[in-house]
């Protein structure tokens, strides 16, 4: 949490209201009145969210959302690597969600990890009689073939809601039948208003079917940390993971990231949660502490401002053979960070940037561009609840415009306003802007690079920032707008 | 072309009905063809002479698609040329029956089965309209008229006062009508005057009134409709009749719904039911007198 309020040349309360007044006066009565409540100029101060969030997307209007399977699938239960994971229901589903989250795996396919396309491909047929065969063959199948998969999860997609197909039933006599755990997740896609609910069922089916099941062979230590909400994003884990190591804790098990069923279902014997994306996993974290008594920290890895104050924060919780690790880890990397800021920072200073990411970046990332030199003037979630809102403020400057699950005409609009330097969301908003002539970068998917985790990930971030804004390709491009 | 979609309460005699006034029209020389909409595949056995034949959706599930089929396949000719289709379905309790009929009527229609020497098309759909699938025989372009089969009997009233609420809402957007109530008669206390009402209270007619006759139970045994069975027989003439009026009818309205304490003042109207005393509610015959 940043210390002082921070605020940007040009922008107040006033100007950012009334520009979020222009950009309201086209609408329609009814819809002007849905979503003047989602935008809002940020209070600093007050810590407590400005706009309102997690409603229904207003009709007629682009938005950037994704349905509870996609929370399921691609968020929560897609990462862990070594199941396999079956979208129930017609293919397409399956097959647009497969591999386009950059969710990074190690292991050997069809061994060590199944990151393969599994469906039972609906037909009219499986509609009108029911899929709950043909799923039953499938589990069967999928074990025979891939005899080393953990575990097999079972993602509903919206008919199997619709036939009422009892998937429940089929997972508990199969994975009695194949003894292996089968679980199945109803995350229907017309479940709530957004990707969200997906994550919060996916929560709930491992508190049900996964948690408490597995032991760790090894003898657990005080240093036993659990990662959670970190799904190695471009290699993220791949960084936090050993630089958590190198500060003394033992990371007994990431959620899901490059994930391990039986680590997961461990995970009740660690001696803290370390969460990194709040909104999707948090209820995991609350039901291990109610239940297991595993207290859980929110810490944030991007940039070393926002690191050095993670790691010092964890350290507090540990001993002092933790605490001096840390620093020496801090005083290990300061240096190169400083280095790395020493070279970005002159072609970077005063640089503006807009976000519109998932449930975590939006926060998280600002302090990293901070380090650079850079303002956020504008941040907003697809689909965050109040909860995050309330974490974000103090995290941007005040009176920077905040925006809930913004239409593509208001996200551009109030580009257009603010003249970003650059913007980071996802790939059906990038060509847009990178047209209006504003350097763009992927936020969801670190934009076929990363990992932007961690010390090693910040020098990566830095370069892809740069490259970004500062490419001479810009000045090649003249915008018609 | 006429389409017309048979509703009534779940056995009352749809299916029975349907066929045989089916035979009768085909009788008096109309073309005519039978859609069953029911996953119990019960609407073309007496005009088939077969328990059961290939329904278009058990195909489906055969050869894996609906694209692999063929119109020959799954359309049987019957009794006086009737050309019979059943959409089929599941078991009770699994999958989505709805969406069987909906896809056989799309395949009836995208493989010409409705060709221009037919009369009449027939749907006989499941008792209760329970979702979007029963609903698609009236939906635009298919059945503009409704028959509903009812008998004196107080729920089989109240299902054709809500089936009159589906058409209705089908009414508002769509070509839709009512054509009148064909009353199956129950024998139960003044059969023929209170349907003839309810008929009237909905704005239609009751288009006959078909007595109670153990022939029908004696052909179906056969597999055989009453006018196959038993040309001569007074029942076949009734449901000659029946064909004769379905025929000749002009009348379609758009129904009236009744209100439900509406219907039941009518049935107080008739005797059925005593007025008002909650003191015999939930309590047995004898325990009351």
């Amino acid at each position: 949490m940043s210390d002082k309020i921070r605020t940007v040349e040009g922008i107040t309360k006033e100007s950012t209201q009334a520009m979020i007044d222009e950009a309201l006066s086209v609408y329609p009565e009814k819809a002007r009145k849905k979503r003047a409540p989602h935008l809002a100029p940020n209070d600093a101060a007050s810590g407590c969210a400005s706009v309102k969030s997690n409603k229904k997307t207003v009709p007629g209007v682009m938005s950037a959302r994704g349905c509870a399977y996609a929370g399921a699938k691609g968020v929560v239960w897609g990462p862990i690597r070594d199941m396999v994971h079956v979208s129930h229901g017609p293919v397409g589903c399956g097959w647009y969600s497969w591999g386009t989250r950059r969710n990074m795996m190690s292991g050997i396919t069809g061994v060590t990890n199944f990151a393969m396309q599994f469906t039972s491909d609906f037909q009219e047929k499986d509609i009108v009689y029911g899929g709950d065969k043909k799923l039953k063959t499938l589990l069967a199948e999928a074990h025979d073939l891939f005899p080393l998969a953990k575990g097999i999860s079972v993602l509903s997609e919206c008919p199997v809601g619709l036939i009422g197909d009892d998937i429940n039933s089929v997972a508990k006599t199969s994975a009695k039948e194949l003894d292996i755990p089968i679980i199945p997740c109803n995350c229907e896609g017309f479940r709530g208003v957004s990707q969200s609910l997906g994550h919060h069922i996916s929560n709930d089916t491992i508190r049900d079917y996964i948690i408490g099941t597995r032991e760790f062979a090894e003898p657990s230590s005080p240093y036993d940390i659990a990662l959670i909400g970190e799904y190695n994003i471009g290699g993220d884990a791949w960084s936090t993971k050993p630089l958590l190591e190198e500060c003394g804790l033992n990371v007994k098990a990431v959620w899901t990231g490059d994930g391990e069923l039986e680590k997961i279902a461990a995970t009740h014997t660690v001696k803290l949660n370390v969460i990194h994306c709040y909104r999707s996993m948090n209820y995991m974290c609350k039901v291990m502490e109610e239940k297991f008594g595993i207290p859980w920290i929110e810490l944030n890895f991007f940039g070393p401002t926002k690191i050095r104050e993670s790691l010092r924060a964890l350290a507090e919780l540990f001993d002092d053979n933790i605490k001096q690790k840390v620093e020496a880890v801090i005083a290990k990397y300061d240096p190169i960070m400083q280095g790395i800021i020493e070279e970005y920072k002159p072609r970077l200073d005063g640089k503006k940037v807009m976000l519109l990411v998932g449930g975590l970046r939006p926060r998280h990332t600002i302090g990293a561009y901070e380090d650079l030199g850079m303002d956020c003037v504008g941040s907003g979630y697809e689909f965050a609840h109040t909860d995050d809102y309330d974490r974000t403020a103090p995290e941007m400057p005040d009176s920077t415009v905040v925006y809930d699950d913004p239409s593509e005409y208001e996200f551009e609009k109030f580009a257009d306003t603010l003249k970003p330097d650059l913007i980071g969301s996802g790939i059906k908003e990038k060509y847009v802007f990178q047209k209006m002539g504003i350097p763009f970068r992927q936020m969801h998917s670190w934009d076929y690079s990363g990992p932007y985790h961690g010390y090693k990930g910040f020098e990566v971030f830095a370069r892809d920032i740069d490259m970004a804004i500062n490419s001479p390709t810009w000045n090649l491009v003249k915008s018609p707008y | 072309m006429r389409q017309i979609a048979i509703y009534g309460k779940g056995g009352i005699g749809k299916s029975t009905t349907t066929q045989n006034t089916v035979a009768g029209l085909a009788s008096i020389g109309k073309k005519v063809m039978i859609v069953g909409c029911d996953p119990k595949a019960d609407s073309t056995r007496l005009i088939l002479h077969a328990k059961a034949q290939n329904t278009v959706m058990d195909l489906v599930r055969e050869l894996g698609t609906v694209e692999d089929l063929e119109l020959e396949d799954v359309m049987k000719v019957g009794y006086g040329d009737i050309k019979c289709v059943e959409s089929g379905g599941p078991e009770p309790g699994v999958g989505c029956a709805g969406r069987g009929v909906i896809t056989a009527i799309n395949f009836l229609e995208e493989n010409g089965a409705y060709t221009d020497d037919l009369d009449f098309v027939f749907y006989d759909v499941l008792g209760d309209v329970v979702c979007g699938g029963f609903a698609m025989p009236i939906r635009e372009g298919k059945a503009e008229e409704i028959y509903i089969v009812t008998s004196g009997e107080m729920m089989a009233m109240y299902a054709a006062n809500n089936i009159s609420k589906g058409i209705l809402k089908y009414a508002s957007s769509g070509k839709v009508r009512l054509a009148g109530l064909i009353c199956n008669a129950r024998k139960t206390d003044m059969e023929f005057e209170l349907i003839s009402e309810l008929a009237r209270r909905l704005g239609t007619q009751m288009i006959h009134f078909v007595p109670r006759d153990n022939q029908v139970q004696r052909a179906e045994l056969r597999r055989m409709t009453v006018i196959e069975y038993s040309p001569e027989h007074p029942q076949a003439k009734e449901y000659l009749t029946l064909a004769q009026k379905i025929n000749d009818n002009k009348m379609l309205v758009v129904p009236t719904p009744l209100e439900m304490e509406e219907l039941e003042e009518l049935l107080m109207k008739f005797g059925i039911m005593e007025e008002e005393d909650e003191s015999i509610v939930g309590i047995a015959e004898q325990a009351a007198a």
